[in-house]
């Protein structure tokens, strides 16, 4: 009996010596909860770990609005470590619940000072802007003679009918600055006319706000209201489609990173938010977008129009922030699931 | 053998019975600030004092009802509910504060609770520090709220439209099918069994895919649908047939199949002719099995969430309010109400189906000859082309899936390639997911038909407890009844709460084991029983009185004669484990994420060609099991089961 185990007993050892050589490997585990797209997650770890290889991360990615929602759901019992590339107007929220443990990372100075918290020390720190962008498959607009709008009230043209696709609010951070973009932009009624008229030429909400942007370049609907990561890179992935920057200008938000306030694993936290706004995330970050929270870094991006930093409106984050449940409470009263099936 | 039995019980009870009571309760709870048992007194210079309650300055600043407006946020600073907030009013001396609330939400200075029934005075400048926070209540305001709001409430006639559509149409393709298979002479029929029983083997989310790739506004086959749209109901009936249709085809063609020959023989000597034959013989020898069919592909349909997920479009449905209520919004109440609502239907279903069963055992009786098929040429090569139709239809969906799967950029460049199949640069955890889903399977295959056989064993051959075994078999027919969803649901009620101590199993794999096999419990347990049944009861006496103990007859006798049956469990839990989506998606964390839900997340995010290959390779690994599944199965009948020759 005992010859027969042998192998068996050495293959356990081995496996607990690999447990341990990894263990050794990875000190501390960060639980770190985002809403940085998928297809950049692993490349953030790695140049993260190439750095600091003692600290694991743990994704738990979702779309802007269900990490908010996730987070304060679990204010109670927090499950995250680190928030790290979410709506600085979701942080804003998390710093009104007092969710957030204040920090001054090391290169705070270098930060452009509209990109964090301006308290001291600061509760998030900003790391890029993401802002709103529309594709447009020229090929299927080609098709069904549909014109290239150029600006958001072009969108509500009853020739649009059922032809464009945009992110839910209640889900998707993108979506939710599109609406308060149109709320400032178009002043609080105004908004809301113009979402009742562009709501007539949806033909379906998503999910995610990347989801619009794909469903266009694959030519599901000719026009998606989405962001310019995804339009430059479903652009370059070989979609025909063009990218409009509306002339009234385009909602944006940074995406910001912060510490949960009682994690256990503080230093590591304290690591990664040191890291998430030094010189090489920057760089990384501009790979995706082109303004980057410190000045002097960003390259311009390809498929974006030159002028695209003027195109960002003067976004009151605080009127965002302050008023987000009522505009989502509002916006699902008016457009969710009424719509039934045209 | 009692310590076994209260084993089983206690695993039944904590599984199932507590975590659904839980999450009943819950539904009664609603978040609420105490408008009435907080005042708050406002000095003025000039030594005045206005004294209102919480609510009423509340009102003034427009906050909503106590409720409504613990919905929107949890807390209520303090500074916000006096005019002109934001510029300190310079009239304003100081506020008092009368805390009356303990239970029901509380009012906080600096983060600590202010003390109960004491007025405390807080200087002006520090009213920022002072926060309202909602507590919880018990009442039927969730109830109310969710009949009152039509986006909710719609999903009840939508979800009940949908799954009566999908069970006329599943019924009625599925009859046509086991009727082929079992009345005719028709060629292949092998062929055809095996590829009707193939939807069993994918997630209820890839048939939805398939058929946004055939008739989605960019659908190979779009002009078919006249200029209706894919997303909504038409494509969640189509998608719901496509999965219902193996579960109607096996209950129908059992139901066919124990029909007795002699009334054939008599219809033929009156010269009945053969629709009359159909209409008279055939359909009332099949009723049950039909009833029976019917109602599982109702219950199937109206609790299913991958499909309408994926092609309901703006067409709402209950589950998916559910995964919207919880995911989207962490509205765990309101999920908790609609699961309740969901539960309703499929508990009536289930019970009809119930009582049908029961009935049907008393058809058969003993003299009777089983039918064989005469060939009819006429007859045969129309079912022939019957099934080859729907067999095409089946495969074509799968066949769209992986060819989509393997294009560079759908529509625009058809060039194969498999970069859809680097599940790392897409949503829902990469290939880890998919390892992940593996191990999930094979646990739950392996506890679970250990669990499900041995409670099977004590309910069935065990010839004592009677009011034991009796709760215990009411609660392993409990799981046919509850959706997915609102088992999931359920689970993260029970489970996450920090007074439980099994609290610990929360976010690991064994949470996503144990409610994987409870949700397929119930099919399973009457496989069990079913084989159980076979054996003569005398086993036992016999060993009894032998003196030998009970586990060396359940050793010898009873686990070698139940073999097949237990294989068959094996493969029905694994298959299900790799396709589950409805009862995981709440329960898994960043370490256990799965193949199945990453199907479901890829697809929110626009990655349909990545969602259908990883979609593909659960079928793959799923037929490659089914295929081991048999050639053991075989090499066990050989090795076991001759004691059935000549029987």
């Amino acid at each position: 009996m005992t010859t027969t185990r042998k192998p068996f007993r050495l293959l356990a050892g081995a496996a607990l010596l690999l447990g341990l050589s990894e263990a050794a490997h990875a000190a501390t585990e960060l639980t770190v909860y985002t809403a940085i797209e998928a297809d950049q997650l692993a490349a953030y770890a790695e140049k993260f770990n190439a750095a600091h290889p003692d600290i694991r991360i743990n994704w738990v990615r979702d779309s802007t609005g269900i990490i908010t929602a996730k987070l304060l759901a679990e204010k109670d019992n927090p499950q995250a470590d680190v928030i790290w590339g979410l709506a600085a107007t979701s942080l804003m929220l998390m710093k009104a619940e007092g969710m957030l443990e204040p920090y001054a990372p090391k290169g705070l100075d270098k930060l452009n000072p509209r990109f964090r918290d301006p308290a001291n020390p600061p509760e998030w720190v900003g790391m890029d802007v993401w802002a709103a962008a529309i594709c447009f498959n020229t090929v299927e607009a080609g098709k069904k003679g549909l014109p290239l709008p150029k600006s958001w009230a072009d969108l509500t043209d009853p020739v649009y009918r059922g032809a464009i696709v945009m992110p839910n609010p209640n889900s998707s951070g993108t979506g939710f600055l599109d609406v308060s973009s149109w709320l400032q932009l178009f002043g609080e009624e105004g908004g809301w006319e113009y979402m009742d008229k562009l709501h007539e030429n949806i033909g379906v909400y998503t999910h995610s706000g990347s989801a619009p942007c794909r469903m266009a370049g694959a030519g599901e609907y000719p026009i998606g209201i989405s962001f310019e990561y995804r339009a430059a890179r479903t652009k370059a992935d070989g979609a025909p489609i063009e990218i409009v920057i509306p002339e009234e200008g385009v909602g944006w938000d940074m995406e910001a990173a912060a510490i949960v306030r009682g994690t256990p694993n503080l230093e590591a936290a304290q690591t990664l938010i040191d890291w998430a706004i030094s010189e090489d995330a920057m760089r990384m970050y501009n790979e995706g977008y082109a303004i980057v929270a410190v000045d002097g870094i960003a390259k311009p991006l390809e498929g974006l129009p030159a002028n695209f930093t003027e195109m960002l409106i003067d976004n009151d984050f605080e009127f965002a922030a302050m008023n987000r449940a009522r505009i989502l409470e509002e916006w699902q009263k008016r457009y969710d699931g009424k719509s039934q099936p045209k | 053998m009692r310590a076994f039995l209260a084993v089983i019980a206690v695993y039944l009870t904590v599984a199932l019975a507590l975590p659904l009571a839980t999450m009943v309760s819950k539904s009664f709870e609603v978040r609420t600030f105490p408008y009435d048992s907080i005042h708050i007194a406002r000095l003025a210079e000039d030594g005045s004092e206005e004294v209102r309650t919480l609510g009423d300055w509340a009102a003034d600043a427009g906050f909503a009802e106590a409720v409504a407006q613990a919905g929107r946020s949890s807390a209520i600073p303090a500074v916000r509910l006096f005019p002109g907030w934001d510029s300190p009013d310079s009239t304003v001396v100081a506020y008092r504060v009368l805390n009356r609330s303990g239970e029901a939400g509380t009012a906080e200075f600096d983060r600590k609770q202010l003390p109960l029934d004491e007025w405390v005075e807080i200087p002006r400048d520090q009213i920022r520090s002072v926060v309202f926070r909602a507590g919880t209540a018990r009442s039927v305001a969730n109830y109310v709220r969710y009949v009152t709001t039509p986006a909710l409430f719609n999903s009840v006639g939508n979800s009940l439209l949908v799954a009566i559509l999908t069970t006329a149409f599943t019924v009625t393709l599925a009859f046509g099918f086991a009727y082929a298979l079992t009345r005719t002479q028709m060629p292949f029929k092998g062929a055809f069994k095996t590829i009707g029983l193939v939807p069993i083997l994918v997630p209820s989310l890839l048939p939805g895919i398939g058929l946004v790739y055939l008739f989605g506004n960019q659908g190979l086959l779009r002009d078919m649908l006249m200029g209706q749209s894919i997303y909504g109901p038409i494509g969640i009936v189509m998608a719901s047939v496509f999965f219902t249709f193996p579960h109607a085809l096996i209950i129908i063609t059992v139901a066919l199949s124990i029909s007795d020959a002699r009334l054939y023989e008599a219809a033929t000597v009156l010269r009945a002719p053969a629709h009359r034959v159909f209409w008279t013989v055939t359909l009332p020898g099949a009723r049950y099995g039909l009833i029976s069919a019917a109602f599982v592909v109702f219950t199937l349909t109206i609790t299913d969430f991958g499909v309408p997920k994926v092609i309901g479009g703006q067409y709402n449905v209950l589950a998916v309010d559910i995964y919207k209520q919880v995911v989207g919004q962490q509205n765990f109440e309101m999920g908790a109400v609609v699961s309740i609502v969901l539960l309703i239907p499929a508990v009536l279903a289930f019970v009809v189906d119930r009582f049908a069963t029961r009935r049907q055992v008393a058809l058969l009786s003993s003299r009777a000859v089983p039918y064989m098929p005469k060939p009819n040429a006429r007859l045969d090569w129309t079912m022939f082309g019957y099934c080859a139709v729907v067999s095409a239809l089946i495969l074509g969906i799968l066949a769209t899936c992986q060819f989509a799967a393997l294009v560079t950029f759908w529509p625009y460049n058809l060039e194969l390639t498999l970069r859809h199949y680097n599940f790392d640069l897409a949503d829902g955890g990469g290939w880890k997911s998919y390892r992940n889903s593996l191990t999930l399977a094979l646990w739950t295959a392996f506890v679970g038909t250990g669990v499900i056989f041995l409670c099977a064993y004590v309910v069935e051959r065990v010839r004592a407890f009677d009011s034991g075994r009796a709760a215990v078999q009411f609660l392993a027919m409990m799981p046919m009844a509850i959706p997915g969803m609102v088992l999931g649901l359920s689970y993260i009620f029970f489970f996450n709460s920090p007074a439980n101590p099994l609290n610990v199993i929360y976010g690991t794999m064994a949470i996503l084991v144990i409610s994987t096999i409870t949700h397929f419990y119930t099919v399973a347990h009457l496989t069990a029983v079913t084989a159980l049944k076979q054996m003569d009861p005398e086993f036992e006496s016999v060993s009894a009185s032998l003196k030998q103990p009970v586990t060396r007859v359940f050793a010898r006798v009873t686990i070698p004669v139940c073999t097949p049956a237990i294989l068959d469990i094996w493969i029905y839990l694994f298959v299900n484990a790799m396709t589950t989506v409805s009862a995981v998606v709440f329960l898994y964390s960043p370490l256990t994420t799965l193949a199945s839900v990453a199907v479901l997340n890829m697809d929110d995010a626009g990655q349909l060609p990545a969602a259908a290959a990883m979609g593909m390779m659960i079928f793959y690994t799923n037929l490659v099991m089914r295929v081991v599944h048999l050639g053991v199965g075989r090499l066990v009948q050989r090795r076991t089961q001759a004691w059935r020759i000549g029987s």
